[in-house]
């Protein structure tokens, strides 16, 4: 006679993400890297914003980029124009980054080498936060061409960010974005998350931020 | 959508604790699902049965426990627990609640398996 016996288990699914996350977190710590990744919508302006990024630090920091994308190389060749070492991930189908792409990139890379490393995510507000990447902040984007309410409808992604940049402020005027509404809409989601607002074209904003990156680089190194 | 490569994780966790029991036959894969973990119910069930094509667990239910966000409120004192998840503000008070306690879980709990 057949008989269904009920057997506990107990196991995280992302473990093995999860546990080599961790390994990377400490290994990020041991070598001083201070990691920042950056996740969003396909189209938010990470690229632009990592771009203008990378090349007002790179004179006083060692740094350097991975992108992560499904396709094509585009966006590791734009960084590149900021003249530090970019590698793409093509994830192929997968939609996200996992903490396996992140070991496997870094192998030909001397850690020891870098004061920050930028891992760009691939485009996507929904994938992405199931996955630990080692990062020591996890900063989410938001442009002002989305609307103000797109933290309420992905509200897990900007749970688990850190920070929040809101893009292409050169903009909100032309398509009536409403601010307000925007931070109401980032606090509901995760009451207190520092929130920057920049524009990469015309550098607005882009003090603040870097100003509160390289405090970090600091914090990330004790 | 990953769903997908999310059940592909549970099948081959679930195959291995089959394994350690002498292939025994699963009939089924409890499994914890916080609010939170950025996984969406209806898509990973759409996963299962495709996840499951070709391997021993071929046929088996995957049964889904959701957990809903608890946070801690500093200003009642006390743990609430949220009713949608774009609104961390305490239903009590109505003060902001950044402090997370349960909704994240992703997590394999138990297996039915025929004897």
């Amino acid at each position: 006679m057949t008989q269904t016996r009920l057997v506990e288990v107990r196991q995280n699914v992302l473990k093995h993400n999860d546990v080599l996350a961790r390994e990377l977190r400490i290994r990020f710590q041991k070598a001083g890297v201070f990691v920042a990744s950056f996740v969003s919508s396909p189209g938010s302006g990470k690229t632009a914003f990592l771009e203008k990024t990378l090349t007002k630090l790179r004179s006083q920091y060692r740094i350097a980029a991975l992108v992560g994308d499904l396709a094509t190389a585009n966006d590791a060749a734009r960084l590149a124009r900021a003249e530090v070492p970019v590698k793409q991930i093509v994830t192929g189908t997968i939609c996200h980054l996992e903490a396996q792409m992140v070991s496997d990139s870094l192998q030909d890379w001397d850690l020891n080498e870098l004061d920050c490393l930028f891992i760009e995510n691939v485009g996507n507000l929904v994938c992405p936060s199931s996955y630990d990447l080692g990062e020591a902040l996890r900063v989410v984007l938001i442009s002002t061409t989305e609307g103000e309410d797109k933290p309420l409808k992905y509200p897990t992604i900007f749970n688990t960010a850190d920070v929040a940049v809101i893009t292409k402020m050169d903009l909100a005027e032309a398509v009536e974005f409403d601010l307000k509404a925007a931070h109401a809409s980032i606090q509901a989601v995760r009451p207190a998350m520092q929130v920057f607002e920049v524009s990469s074209k015309t550098g607005a904003g882009m003090d603040e931020w870097l100003e509160f990156l390289q405090s970090k680089f600091v914090d990330g190194r004790v | 959508m990953h769903e997908l490569s999310i059940a592909l994780s549970i099948v081959e966790m679930a195959t291995e604790e089959s394994n350690k029991r002498g292939g025994a036959k699963v009939d089924a894969v409890h499994l914890k699902l916080g609010r939170l973990s950025g996984v969406v119910k209806d898509a990973l069930l759409f996963s299962w049965e495709i996840a499951c094509q070709g391997t021993t667990l071929e046929g088996s239910r995957l049964e889904i426990t959701e957990i809903p966000v608890v946070v801690h409120c500093e200003n009642c004192k006390t743990d609430q627990t949220l009713a949608e998840i774009n609104n961390f503000s305490c239903p009590v008070c109505d003060e902001p609640t950044p402090e997370v306690m349960q909704g994240r879980e992703l997590e394999v709990t138990a297996l039915e398996i025929i004897e």
